[in-house]
């Protein structure tokens, strides 16, 4: 479904990332751990081109994306995106901030998008909060809203950037069951998390990066029980 | 008679005589009318421009973004009388519009140099993370500067669109130069004609004190309903 060749990022004289060769499959959940400054959220904007890309090649649907010959509007329709500080929009309704695109883009009628909407809000337990405007929500319920707005566009993947790591601990949880009955639904997802215990019972691969490159990839257990890496090894010394 | 009741046929004697005699108040009356015309023109002119030269101030492109630099600096770089009499006596001297049409530019190009300096700070003040929400769901650049960040952006500067209105309406008061009768010129007409400097320039101060007491009352007004989405 997502296949990366060769990913190059730099900044200047950064390189942020350092060659990346990743292929994700349909249905998979991979869960990226790395230190932080590791380029694991810079790969994940690349997926979706929010970063550009200095070299290599990025493919949806067997398609290369980053080439100016690709409408990248449309790609990212089929890209759902969950940003760690939500970005939701505050002029806008939390219905307002789930049908705006897909009635924008013509995907839905006003009328099916507000449909669609309230299922969203109920699936993410927010049935009630159709009217409220994002100041009004906990980080948790504004985090919540934001993948429903996400999921309103009928993407064929997740892609979510550190969804909890601004969260108040005590609302990582709500978010993370969202995350996982998403998983369970057969998304495919692509998620850049510290919480481990989650990547653990989540994923179906775990990639560890590392100074932009993928130091290790595997199975949850494989990974976080019997780690191959001297660097994995080290990171999860630190942080288990 | 006691000083006070003194004081008070003064009063109403140099009021008749500047008010109302030779009724003079008409002449205030169309100088607000002037004052309004050009101030109002010139806002919607002064916009325009200030939305094209933010544009060009954001641009990426240099030579649009030089254009940009070089108009906010002339204009900031050079006094507004000074402006306004290049644009009559110059610039318009040949061409055959109303006298006040042709202020009202004059204003319009003066103040849209200030207002895309607000609007250049008020798509800056939108956090980057908004655009990139809006790319990420797939919508083009412009459907996410219009739906998205300048919605925003203008709830933001709203206030100091206004101080700059207000400072704009305020600015007006030198369209005597190139002869218009507006408030403040219309004052100076009864004071020549009286040889009363008191009643006539108090009263002009009053009455663009009372012009634009009202325009901050609508703003907040304006405000308040655009402050919807913050209640929290």
């Amino acid at each position: 479904m997502i296949k990366v060749k060769n990913l190059h990022k730099k900044f200047g004289d950064l390189t942020v990332l350092n060659g990346i060769d990743e292929h994700i499959s349909q249905g998979e959940v991979v869960v990226v751990i790395g230190p932080s400054g590791s380029g694991k959220s810079t790969f994940l904007r690349c997926l979706n081109l929010l970063e550009d890309v200095t070299e290599g090649e990025i493919y949806v649907d067997d398609q290369l994306i980053n080439t100016s010959k690709v409408n990248i509007n449309e790609v990212r329709q089929k890209m759902g995106m969950v940003f760690q500080q939500f970005n939701l929009f505050p002029h806008l309704t939390i219905m307002d901030n789930i049908t705006l695109a897909p009635v924008l883009l013509k995907k839905m009628t006003k009328e099916d998008a507000v449909k669609k909407g309230h299922e969203l809000l109920k699936r993410v337990n927010l049935g009630e909060k159709a009217q409220a405007y994002p100041a009004q929500l906990s980080g948790g319920q504004k985090q919540r809203v934001a993948i429903a707005r996400a999921l309103a566009m009928n993407p064929e993947i997740m892609l979510f950037d550190e969804p909890t790591s601004a969260l108040d601990p005590e609302m990582v949880g709500e978010v993370l069951d969202v995350m996982k009955d998403l998983a369970k639904s057969g998304m495919t997802m692509v998620i850049v998390t510290h919480e481990m215990g989650f990547a653990r019972e989540v994923a179906s691969r775990v990639l560890f990066v590392d100074q932009g490159m993928i130091m290790e990839s595997g199975t949850p257990d494989e990974v976080f029980g019997n780690p191959q890496n001297v660097r994995t090894k080290l990171f999860l010394s630190k942080v288990l | 008679m006691t000083a006070f009741q003194e004081w008070v046929s003064n009063f109403s004697n140099l009021f008749y005589k500047c008010f109302i005699r030779e009724d003079r108040y008409k002449l205030l009356v169309s100088g607000i009318g002037v004052t309004i015309k050009v101030s109002l023109l010139a806002v919607v002119i002064g916009i325009l421009i200030g939305m094209l030269i933010a544009l060009c101030n954001l641009s990426k492109r240099k030579p649009i973004k030089f254009f940009g630099n070089l108009y906010t600096g002339i204009i900031r770089g050079t006094p507004s009388v000074t402006q306004l009499m290049i644009i009559y006596f110059v610039v318009f001297a040949t061409v055959d519009l109303d006298k006040w049409i042709i202020a009202a530019i004059a204003f319009g190009i003066n103040s849209g140099a200030y207002v895309s300096e607000i609007i250049r700070a008020g798509i800056m003040s939108v956090d980057h993370g908004q655009t990139e929400a809006g790319r990420s769901l797939g919508l083009n650049a412009f459907q996410t500067m219009t739906r998205i960040v300048i919605p925003q952006a203008v709830k933001n500067i709203f206030p100091a669109l206004c101080n700059e209105f207000i400072v704009l309406i305020k600015e007006t008061a030198i369209v005597g130069y190139v002869g218009l009768m507006d408030i403040q010129k219309a004052g100076d007409f009864i004071k020549s004609a009286t040889f009363v400097a008191f009643m006539p320039l108090i009263g002009t101060a009053v009455i663009y004190y009372v012009l634009i007491k009202i325009l901050t009352l609508l703003f907040q007004r304006i405000e308040k309903v655009l402050r919807k989405s913050d209640i929290r």
